[in-house]
């Protein structure tokens, strides 16, 4: 079966100081037509500058400087600037975590979707205001006809992330790379988002690259797991298999300091020590400044992924010794 | 039975909405109303809520940090909100503070070491400068830092060492209870842990309390003894933490705690999420302000507003919990 997505050996350098710092070093994943896959990390791991890369919309300094991203197979990163502008919303839509920062505060909201969808494809204004209408309804909008002429700040923050997803989706994208979606939303108005987001993703066929630190929200709406640590892929399972059988330390020890899990009274499981910064990534496994069971390999080699079970994969010396090399 | 550390009665908190040129008031912010809880030495309460509900504020104005239009605050026995400025200050000592950003809270041009010991000099703790820089050691020893790094810029720290940093900050005048705004909820999983167990040997060791306002269930779920639930400027169910995550009565709590994503592999899209968004606190719907949103609402609810009835150990404002 032919992947959607296929991202390999994807390498994008940002300057830090005299240094030129891999944030995202060798990531490797594929995304099936209709999968949702999730890539899971701590702040500062490199996730959403994955996620930019994709769209090839990595902030200056940084730059894409190794790999290869290929949609429905075509490489991307070699696109015709044209040609990439009308992949990014017609093919590949994004929504960010603040939908404040992504909408214009001055054109009403229903114009904006109207635009989005008048920029690529050829139809009349008033064909696209009523499809926007239709949109607006579809993800829950009360009132869609006076809702298309509020402008963003009329509109509460749960509304704003429901009119950027109507905007995504206006164009019926065969991926939607969804950055935090929901992290500024409170959890009622979360939980709302969510189901919107899962129903349409079924209803659409469509696949999703969900960007996320939250195991709930992998949990609602995942079908494979990605754990992204300072700036690389250390493990990849099924939903099911990454929340109750991840095999990196790294995995383990961040579902293990949960407090959902944690009983009560009992000391938290910590991971010790702090993410180290870009600048400071130790040679070998990057996480072998916190890991528990460090070898003298770790700080020497970079693990290769060994396989764990069907679709599960995980980057580390201790787990290589017992399985087989991928 | 004996007098809690900290009993909250009748708060309210209300801001003026101001307009045309004689700044005329046309309305109230109705941010708190009518809010009470008690805090025991050495407990916790977990005030929980969605953004807007109210809890910041009720956190601000016990420090009188927000001054309360009514209600009484009593701190072991003393009512903190008729205490002229003066007769409030050695009570400042007693009752600290911590915010959710660590960066916004402490001076960039400071070095660690005097943003630490400005509270001790405040209240002329320690002999002399020396001193309390021996004891800015021992507290960073205290919250797990390095003593050696006492002067150095918040810069120079990560996020969860800048928050050690604050706590280091609070625990310096020796306090009884501190509020906890957030304190944990712009942290890493993995640094947050760190900071819960942090807080969690402080308060064996120490006897604190705290206040710890927050909107994250799972921390309280973990941490908290008892539970207060806002919801738009009203507290609607209180109780032990335990029976509160069981059994909740309140269709809010209800809700909200059905809103939280599980990490249960067998527990997917079940939850039906609470509908709507949280009505403005300057025009609070009449009756239950829960109403508007309320997947059990009767007929009373829309015009009556609902008492906190007791039941037990818990209350609950709401007309399904009234025994009448």
């Amino acid at each position: 079966m032919s992947a959607l997505l296929e991202i390999a050996g994807l390498t994008v350098r940002f300057p830090v100081g005299d240094l030129d710092v891999p944030v995202v070093d060798s990531v490797g994943l594929t995304i099936a037509r209709g999968e949702v896959l999730a890539l899971v990390g701590e702040s500062g791991c490199g996730k959403s500058m994955t996620a930019l890369s994709v769209m090839r919309l990595v902030p200056k300094p940084g730059r894409i400087s190794a790999g290869s991203v290929k949609f429905e197979g075509r490489e991307l990163l070699e696109l015709p600037v044209a040609a990439m502008r009308h992949v990014r919303g017609a093919e590949i839509a994004m929504i960010f975590q603040e939908p404040m920062t992504s909408l214009n505060p001055v054109i009403r909201v229903g114009d904006q979707v109207v635009e989005a969808i008048r920029l690529h494809e050829s139809v009349t204004r008033g064909a696209a205001l009523d499809r926007c209408r239709e949109l607006f309804a579809r993800v829950g909008i009360p009132d869609p006809d006076a809702r298309v002429r509020s402008y963003p700040h009329e509109l509460s923050g749960g509304l704003k992330q429901r009119v950027m997803i109507a905007m995504a989706l206006s164009t019926r994208p065969k991926l939607l790379i969804a950055d935090e979606p929901t992290t500024a939303l409170d959890v009622t108005i979360q939980a709302q988002i969510l189901r919107v987001l899962r129903d349409l993703q079924r209803e659409f066929g469509m696949a999703v690259l969900l960007i996320t630190h939250d195991f709930g929200i992998v949990n609602e709406l995942a079908d494979r797991v990605a754990v992204m640590y300072a700036g690389r892929i250390i493990e990849t399972a099924p939903r099911k298999t990454i929340l109750t059988a991840a095999r990196h330390p790294y995995t383990r020890g961040l579902l293990r300091s949960m407090p959902a899990l944690a009983p009560r009274g009992q000391r938290l499981p910590e991971i010790a020590g702090v993410v180290p910064s870009p600048a400071a990534w130790p040679a070998g496994c990057r996480f072998s400044t916190r890991c528990d069971e460090v070898f003298e390999r770790c700080l020497r080699e970079v693990p290769g992924p060994t396989v764990m079970g069907e679709g599960h994969h995980a980057c580390c010396h201790a787990l290589s010794t017992q399985g087989a090399r991928a | 039975m004996t007098e809690p550390l900290l009993r909250v009665e009748g708060l309210r908190t209300w801001f003026p909405i101001r307009a045309g040129v004689m700044r005329a008031t046309v309305g109230h912010v109705q941010a708190v109303t009518d809010v009470g809880f008690e805090i025991g030495a050495g407990r916790t309460l977990a005030l929980v809520g969605e953004s807007g509900c109210g809890k910041t504020t009720v956190g601000r104005s016990i420090l009188r940090l927000t001054p309360a239009q009514a209600g009484r605050v009593t701190f072991r026995g003393v009512d903190l909100l008729a205490l002229t400025p003066a007769k409030l200050r050695p009570y400042r000592r007693e009752l600290q503070i911590v915010f959710q950003d660590p960066m916004a809270s402490l001076d960039p041009r400071m070095r660690v070491r005097d943003a630490v010991a400005e509270g001790m000099r405040s209240f002329g703790i320690g002999a002399d400068e020396a001193d309390r820089t021996a004891r800015v050691a021992r507290l960073f020893e205290r919250v797990q830092l390095d003593p050696a790094q006492i002067w150095r810029y918040p810069h120079e720290f990560s996020g969860g060492q800048r928050q050690r940093i604050c706590i280091a900050r609070a625990l310096a005048v020796e306090p009884k209870l501190i509020v906890c705004d957030e304190a944990v909820s712009a942290l890493d999983v993995s640094i947050q842990a760190q900071i819960l167990n942090l807080l969690a040997d402080l308060q064996r060791e120490l006897g604190l309390a705290y206040l710890f306002i927050t909107h994250d269930l799972s921390v309280v779920r973990y941490l908290a003894d008892e539970v207060a639930v806002m919801y738009l400027g009203r507290i609607v169910e209180t109780g032990p933490t335990e029976r509160i995550f069981a059994d909740p009565r309140h269709p809010y709590t209800q809700g909200l705690l059905a809103a939280v994503p599980s990490i249960d592999v067998e527990k997917r899209g079940a939850a039906p999420p609470v509908e709507g968004d949280v009505p403005s606190p300057s025009d609070p719907p009449p009756g239950c302000s829960f109403h508007t949103r309320c997947p059990a609402v009767m007929d009373r609810c829309r015009t009556d507003s609902p008492a906190a009835y007791r039941a037990g150990d818990r209350t609950i404002r709401c007309f399904l919990a009234d025994p009448g």
